[in-house]
């Protein structure tokens, strides 16, 4: 199921997005990403240096955004281009999960290039996590 | 003794491309899962090649994982001053010329395009150019930001 971008325009939502990431899915992305840090698999370390507990790598957090993205546009090849800054942390817990909330709305369009902007707003405990993430992605 | 902070002196050096590696597809389905990215043109290579592509499709931030290797040759150098254990990332940008996909035979040259230290406190923004024998595949840029240690009483 592929978007068109005649379907596209400003103002349209892509689904709405929950994820409910546990320690599980932090220690899945470290050893995918080779990004082993241990604030992100140490509680006793990630509160040695200031932190309330082990948090997602943002990496992580920008990864779930762009399969958001890439599940709404149908071809995960459509992406031009994706940015974030990190805002804040997603802590998670040592049982449980912590939710983290994607939503995201087409902001532009570039006719000339087939190409649409969204904007991406993700959430977690209530606070942004992310900041000015935007996706441009081309569609047929 | 005060940490050191970052050396300045590394804005505008530039560490020639060298290979990144291959892409296979197992380490693109091992990302695709992590981040819950279900789409079978991740997973199935049949999947990918009736969409049109040579193997499985990279999820888009999959070139952070070949950046965050080439980077390290900077980011790990002592003579660079940052101290892991107060970074903390701050923005992150991918721009892609095309797909990444398994069976890519990539190089990273890597840029280090600002070293700004106010008040103690370091930003550092690092670029990735990933290409493979047909050209450019994707630009990676890293903003760092290394925190200043705390004083001791």
């Amino acid at each position: 199921m592929t978007v068109a971008f005649d379907a596209a325009g400003v103002g349209t939502t892509l689904p709405a997005t929950r994820f409910e990431l546990t320690r599980a899915d932090l220690r899945a992305y470290a050893e995918a990403s080779g990004d082993r840090n241990p604030i992100h698999l140490d509680a006793d370390v990630a509160r040695s240096v200031g932190l309330p507990d082990v948090i997602a790598h943002g990496m992580l957090t920008m990864g779930l955004g762009g399969s958001v993205v890439t599940a709404w546009a149908g071809d995960p090849g459509a992406v031009v281009s994706y940015a974030t800054r990190f805002t804040q942390p997603v802590v998670v817990p040592a049982t449980g999960a912590a939710a983290v909330d994607v939503t995201g709305t087409v902001v532009a369009v570039d006719a000339a290039a087939r190409t649409v902007a969204v904007d991406l707003t993700v959430t977690s405990a209530g606070v942004k996590v992310l900041g000015r993430a935007r996706a441009v992605v081309r569609l047929p | 003794m005060a940490a050191p902070t970052v050396d300045e002196s590394f804005q505008g050096r530039v560490y020639p491309a060298r290979p990144a590696g291959t892409v296979t597809a197992d380490a693109v389905r091992a990302f695709a899962r992590a981040v819950h990215a279900a789409d079978p043109v991740h997973h199935d290579a049949a999947a990918a090649r009736a969409a049109g592509y040579a193997d499985v499709v990279a999820p888009p931030t999959f070139a952070v994982t070949l950046a965050q290797r080439a980077e390290a040759v900077f980011v790990e150098d002592p003579q660079a001053g940052i101290d892991f254990s107060r970074v903390v990332h701050g923005e992150e940008q991918f721009v892609h010329h095309r797909p990444v996909v398994a069976g890519d035979e990539l190089t990273a040259e890597l840029h280090v395009d600002r070293v700004r230290v106010v008040r103690g406190n370091a930003m550092v923004t690092t670029r990735v150019e990933l290409a493979a024998a047909d050209g450019p595949v994707c630009t990676v840029t890293s903003m760092l930001v290394v925190r200043a240690p705390e004083e001791q009483p």
